[in-house]
């Protein structure tokens, strides 16, 4: 029997489950919420959706692996998605992408030491006629340079530090 | 909100709406792509401005208006003003100018090659040539107005469907119109609604496939965020035509809008009664359950989406049952996409013959397609079936940027191809598009210029469809891995004259023996590209040369000395100190540090970075 801890966060989760008790088909849903909650899937909430589901964890860990949504790890303050979508590839998004990494010191995927950013890509967010696109949480920015792409995130990090942001070549 | 229990409420309500409906109104487009250039603060400063001027015009927070390159964009009505590239400080004189009967020069639609300046929207040569059906209503509804919709016609293609034809007549309407699948495959809709209205089972479902996977494509997005209505009627008819009392609309976790707007929408539809028991007293019930994807490219797939509803891993199956007879949770279902959904209200109202009076033999009616890459006028545009590449390019998008050759034009998405300018001139229709070598598929359309390596986009998409392959059969999930391998190689420098034909055969067999249509179409990148463009595959092979640059294995950048100043720009901002000078000296690139990240061609201002 898996047992959640009684935080606010789990019994979030609890009760949303208790709605699918048994109902295996509404999987891909519970898993949605979960991670709405954690912001990832940790291992003991996915044992226990798929206990309560009548599933076998590993019935579930073969679900939430197959679509590159969910995640297993937690992820950093902000989360950065470059589009490499195909008129962003064409106008230059492998660029974006590999700025950023290098300069922040991360792989694809991956989340910087200070946990401020995780690095992403995405399949296409449709916001192609102002390719090369990124995301930075729910921003979308638009007709970006690798430079551009460089002094936004610079931005983040002077707005956390509540700086002035400076000019930059 | 009252619920409507007849037809004549229906009407009686749509009386109501018009005799409200302002004549004079601003429309701002307001879609994902809008939002990403600003149009909320524009949004914000016009309702400041105008309460601040105490001037009563309303402003419609519409879906993307379709020109998405020159956002935002607001187009002032009943005159059709177009105002682009819309920014909060340009709201008071627009407002100034509105309010004196005057026309604002600086914000109106200057054509990039002719100069030519235009006030209209409907003018434009980027609207010119279009023929808006599903989009036409896109400026004058707000997407959650239901009074918006009313006063455009809105149900009464429902309440016809209901009342005057049957599910019978609506299923002929439909075949009669010759409207096929717009997600891609081109299947006849009034068949499929016909093989599913055969089936005697209780219970039938209707899917709604908003799953818009297709890197490039946009336009299923657009509708469900700024016409969700218009959806959802043409659901409710299909519904109402095959039997089926649940729907579901699967949308891609990707459009968070879109998601939020249909999900809002089916509300507004449950308390009128639109959908729900009963609906309009026709004793018709039916209501729709939002689902969202988990980001697999594969679950645009018919059976693969049915997988994902049920829960389950988003793996195709193989089709000699269709879906029309054993689909979701074993019952049958007839699965569309949004667009064909979009159209079937239209067909309805002005009949089956009206609407195969448009387009080209085989393929009938309009469709949406995403322009994009590198020419003026990036966005979405509706044209009649049947008009050319050229057309679509050259007339509506403007041409290429910035003076630059054109090379293709990709069509069809990761599993389309790429033609050539010798194939300009073809009619774009599901067939023709397919014996070229490429496909209509969902309506992306990828302009490319000189600048783009053709092996390069090859291989972009073989690395996509390998990681999107769901694995099941195999030679979709190892005979792409084998393509990128040697794609790989090629552009690397290391390929040989003997991997193009390797590539030839591999897509043979990818293409005849796979079990969906993603493995059945994924060679056509490749195949497409050595047929059209196989001179840059030979120069990358036997010269070790990439003529547009992109290659990074085959190019380097240098310093042009003649052209440089000495500003010591690049030397700041290269992230490998791989640039030596000093200030007001000639500077120099060590290749050994060079990572090719191209910031230093990116910021120069004197064009004294060049690849070579």
């Amino acid at each position: 029997m898996v047992k959640l801890p009684d935080t606010p966060e789990y019994n979030k989760v609890k009760e949303f489950v208790s709605q699918f008790r048994g109902d295996k088909g509404s999987l891909i849903k519970v898993l949605h919420f979960s991670q709405g909650v954690f912001g990832y899937l940790p291992p003991e909430v996915i044992k226990y959706i798929a206990q309560e589901l009548g599933v076998t964890p590993s019935y579930v860990y073969g679900v939430l692996s197959f679509y590159n949504f969910f995640r297993t790890e937690p992820i950093g303050k902000y989360e950065i998605r470059v589009c490499l979508g195909t008129a962003c590839h064409v106008k230059g998004g492998k660029d974006i992408l590999d700025t950023l990494c290098h300069r922040l010191g991360v792989r694809k995927g991956g989340t910087t030491k200070d946990g401020m950013f995780t690095v992403n890509t995405v399949r296409c967010l449709g916001a192609c006629g102002l390719a090369p696109v990124m995301m930075v949480g729910e921003e979308v920015y638009g007709r970006l340079s690798p430079q551009r792409a460089w002094n936004i995130v610079k931005g983040y990090y002077q707005e956390e530090a509540g700086s002035e942001v400076e000019g930059s070549g | 909100m009252r619920r409507l229990g007849s037809r004549e409420d229906l009407e009686r309500l749509r009386e109501e709406a018009l005799s409200k409906s302002p004549k004079r109104f601003i429309s701002l487009g307001m879609g994902t792509a809008s939002r990403a250039h600003g149009a909320e603060a524009v949004y914000e400063a016009l309702k400041e401005e105008l309460a601040k001027r105490h001037l009563g015009i309303p402003v419609k927070a519409t879906g993307d208006h379709g020109l998405c390159g020159y956002a935002p964009v607001m187009v002032v009505f009943p005159e059709g003003i177009l105002y682009h590239s819309v920014k909060p400080a340009d709201v008071p004189d627009v407002l100034e100018a509105i309010d004196k009967g005057e026309v604002l020069e600086k914000l109106l639609y200057t054509d990039p090659i002719t100069s030519e300046t235009y006030i209209y929207e409907k003018d434009i040569p980027f609207y010119k040539k279009q023929m808006r059906l599903v989009m036409g209503l896109m400026e004058s509804v707000e997407p959650l107005s239901i009074d918006d919709y009313l006063c455009n016609g809105g149900f009464s293609a429902l309440a016809k469907a209901m009342f005057d034809m049957g599910p019978q007549a609506i299923i002929q309407e439909v075949i009669t119109s010759g409207l096929r699948g717009r997600g891609g495959a081109g299947f006849m809709t009034g068949w499929k609604w016909e093989d599913a209205a055969s089936r005697s089972s209780p219970v039938k479902y209707i899917v709604c496939n908003g799953d818009e996977g297709d890197p490039g494509a946009y336009m299923d997005r657009c509708l469900l965020e700024g016409l969700p209505f218009e959806v959802l009627e043409g659901m409710i008819i299909g519904a109402f035509a095959v039997g089926a009392h649940q729907g579901f609309v699967y949308v891609r976790k990707e459009y968070p809008l879109a998601t939020q707007n249909v999900q809002a929408a089916i509300e507004v539809l449950r308390e009128l009664g639109l959908l729900g028991e009963d609906i309009l007293g026709s004793g018709f019930d039916f209501d729709i359950q939002v689902v969202r994807g988990g980001g697999a490219f594969v679950c645009g797939e018919s059976s693969a989406l049915i997988a994902s509803i049920e829960g389950r891993v988003g793996e195709p199956r193989s089709k000699h049952v269709h879906a029309t007879e054993s689909g979701l949770w074993g019952r049958p279902t007839v699965l569309n996409n949004v667009e064909t959904l979009a159209n079937v209200p239209h067909i309805v109202n002005k009949g089956g013959e009206w609407f195969a009076s448009i387009g080209t033999k085989e393929s009938k009616g309009t469709k949406v397609f995403s322009l994009a890459g590198d020419i003026y006028n990036t966005g979405l545009v509706e044209v009649p079936m049947g008009i050319t590449l050229r057309e679509v390019v050259y007339d509506i998008g403007g041409g290429i940027q910035g003076g630059k050759a054109f090379k293709a034009v990709q069509t069809g998405g990761p599993s389309g191809g790429c033609l050539p300018e010798s194939q300009l001139d073809l009619p774009v229709d599901f067939d023709t598009l397919t014996e070229a070598g490429s496909m209509m598929g969902s309506g992306g359309m990828i302009v490319m210029d000189e600048h783009t390596c053709m092996v390069d986009v090859a291989r972009y998409f073989v690395k996509f469809l390998t990681e999107e392959s769901c694995g099941k059969c195999v030679p979709c999930r190892e005979g792409l891995k084998h393509m990128l391998e040697i794609l790989d190689r090629i552009t690397q420098g290391e390929g040989t004259m003997e991997d193009l034909e390797l590539l030839e055969d591999l897509g043979y067999v990818i293409s005849n023996a796979s079990l969906c249509g993603l493995g059945k179409s994924a060679p056509n990148p490749v195949l497409s590209t050595l047929r059209y463009f196989r001179e840059e595959y030979v120069e990358h092979v036997r010269d070790k040369k990439c003529r547009a640059g992109v290659c990074k294995a085959l190019v380097k950048y240098e310093i042009v000395p003649e052209n440089c100043n000495g500003c010591h720009v690049c030397f700041k901002e290269c992230p490998e100190g791989a640039i030596s000078g000093e200030p007001k000296g000639v500077h120099v690139i060590d290749q050994q540090k060079c990572i090719k990240c191209g910031i230093c061609r990116d910021v120069c201002k004197f064009d004294a970075v060049r690849v070579v």
